[in-house]
């Protein structure tokens, strides 16, 4: 009864709410920054992950999200920086930002050997923008980004294994496969790690994610290194493009942030 | 294949058919042009269009769910049968189930006697506010789903369709109903438990008109809902709905979403959907494809013109797509 009358309420504030768009492209260049999206968020969010190197916005960072995300605690993003890489670009870490989120920083990724590009899952508060931030090995960023629509809530909610209490038995386990030529020239390494990634922002629950996670070769060489945050999704699946050589037996090590280690074989 | 056909069919205890009064396609295929809904008074305008005799169908939009349709896109139906009318769905919403109850009182002197939920989805049951001294009737498994998720749909239904939920809770079905024949007054009503669409869908058949209730086992020229699908049982429910028109139980069909047609244009369109899309979602998780990159691609040419799309199919896929991935990946 209680939720019935606060939703009667919302919905005689829905006209109040439902803002038209107030935040696009070019109303406010000044307080954005020059975002590309719009975003008041845009000059903090430099500040924080960006800091005071040289930045500039590119069509050759290629973000690609849902326009509306149909499961806030899913929301499927692919980041692809192949076209920078292409025009001569030596990509050292695509970093991996929402702007509305409460947690905005969602990921790290040094793609070392394999190519720049990377397709994961993450949890959407409320509508925002997607972003990769992409630092080259000279030390200048050049970020892409998509907004995304959400009904919202994927943050402070928990996840299924979470509420089940399923976790605890399948902890850290590790599925992966490889696959040939999805993207023309790579083998896509899909992993699946069982995490319930706990956002910290559910009563009752600590913040408790993966937190680093690195692809070595039979000479303990690293392929990729990935730093994870609390908006990954719960039960992580990654999908890395690596080189169509790679070959033997690979080993995926992390751990969490409460120290729990991940170690699992691959075969290529 | 006669015998197994007669074999599939002893399980029914319909005996005779008798398809009396059953309109011609002309009159089916008059369209009245009607008023859209009026948001500013939440008036959905809903029509009774007269299907055969006793039969009125009440027709929804051909879309998804959005305010400008007033989240009204489900075909409900009533029978006068002779012995007390049988409503059939009661719609999106509180203020959808009182005006059903108005437009069937205005339609026909007889009283109700029955309300029935074809399955546990919102727009089947959300109406049943209106109804609550008819004790609504539904398959125990949808009753049970109704409870758990009705809360969850009141959420989703509020943001979607704003005002026109005024005042609505769920209202889950109160007495469960076994399927069997019914004898009533002047019709001889068949319910048939099938599943697929979800987990418990009712099916009512009217052996007096031939016109089949067929829910949400079959769309028609909109893309299917799948949150409680299961494929393999659908198409075995959409095999059997085709062997019973085949043996001449039915001849129309009234969907809850899409045109009433006749015949099983609505069945194969359906079976053509979820088989592709069966396909193509282990298919795709086979070759290692991300839920991102299905998300871009158009759907094929043939299901690109149906209502709902592409956000029917993006729910889909958001929903399942992570079954066959996670399948793909070894995942018991």
């Amino acid at each position: 009864m209680e939720r019935m009358r606060l939703r009667r309420d919302l919905i005689g504030l829905a006209p109040l709410l439902a803002l038209p768009g107030w935040y696009r492209p070019g109303l406010a260049k000044g307080r954005t920054g020059g975002d590309p999206l719009g975003s008041p968020q845009w000059p903090d969010l430099r500040r924080e992950f960006v800091g005071a190197d040289a930045v500039s916005f590119s069509d050759r960072v290629v973000v690609r999200g849902p326009a509306m995300a149909e499961d806030a605690m899913n929301v499927p993003v692919m980041v692809d920086a192949r076209a920078l890489a292409a025009a001569g670009v030596r990509v050292r870490r695509i970093r991996v930002v929402v702007d509305r989120n409460p947690i905005r920083h969602v990921l790290d990724f040094e793609p070392l050997r394999a190519l720049p590009v990377l397709a994961f899952r993450l949890r959407l508060e409320q509508a925002s923008p997607v972003r990769a931030l992409v630092q080259a090995q000279d030390g200048r960023w050049h970020v892409g980004g998509v907004w995304v629509q959400a009904a919202g809530g994927g943050c402070t909610v928990a996840g299924a294994s979470r509420i089940d209490g399923s976790w605890s038995r399948t902890l850290n386990q590790v599925q992966a496969r490889l696959f040939d030529s999805v993207l023309e020239g790579s083998r896509r390494l899909r992993i699946r790690i069982m995490h319930p990634m706990d956002t910290g922002l559910v009563a009752g629950i600590p913040a408790f994610h993966i937190d680093t996670l690195e692809l070595l070769d039979a000479a303990d060489q690293p392929w990729w290194r990935l730093a994870l945050r609390e908006p990954v999704s719960e039960n992580p699946l990654l999908s890395f493009e690596l080189p169509r050589q790679v070959a033997g037996t690979l080993r995926l090590r992390g751990q969490d942030n409460n120290g729990n280690r991940i170690d699992a074989a691959v075969q290529a | 294949m006669k015998t197994a056909l007669r074999g599939l069919l002893s399980a029914l205890t319909a005996t005779t058919l008798t398809m009396n009064a059953v309109p011609s396609l002309a009159q089916l295929a008059t369209v009245i042009p009607t008023a859209g809904p009026d948001a500013a008074r939440l008036d959905y305008a809903l029509r009774a269009r007269r299907l055969a005799e006793g039969t009125w169908v009440i027709e929804g939009a051909v879309d998804d769910f959005r305010r400008d349709n007033g989240c009204n896109i489900i075909n409900t139906a009533f029978i006068a049968t002779g012995a007390g009318v049988v409503v059939i769905n009661t719609g999106p919403s509180r203020l959808y189930g009182q005006q059903q109850r108005r437009l069937i009182e205005a339609t026909t002197a007889e009283p109700v006697a029955q309300v029935v939920n074809l399955n546990l989805h919102p727009d089947y049951f959300f109406g049943n506010q209106a109804w609550a001294d008819q004790a609504p009737q539904a398959l125990a498994g949808s009753m049970a789903g109704m409870a758990a998720e009705g809360g969850a749909y009141a959420d989703n239904l509020y943001r979607l369709c704003g005002d026109w939920m005024r005042g609505t809770e769920p209202a889950p079905a109160l007495q469960a109903m076994a399927p069997g024949v019914q004898a009533a007054g002047r019709h001889r009503l068949e319910w048939i438990g099938l599943s697929g669409h979800t987990g418990d869908d009712l099916v009512l058949i009217d052996h007096s008109t031939g016109v089949a209730f067929v829910g949400g086992l079959v769309f028609a020229d909109r893309v299917p809902t799948t949150p409680h699908a299961d494929f393999d049982q659908w198409l075995r429910s959409l095999d059997r709905l085709e062997a019973l028109h085949r043996a001449g139980y039915f001849r129309w069909v009234v969907p809850s979403h899409g045109p009433v047609h006749e015949g099983l244009r609505g069945v194969a369109q359906t079976r053509d959907w979820i088989q592709w899309l069966a396909r193509h979602l282990r298919d795709s998780a086979e070759a290692g494809r991300d839920l991102s990159e299905l998300l871009a691609q158009p759907v094929p040419a043939r299901f690109a013109g149906w209502a709902a799309q592409p956000a029917e199919w993006r729910r889909t896929l958001a929903r399942w797509y992570p079954v066959y991935e996670h399948r793909a990946l070894g995942a018991r």
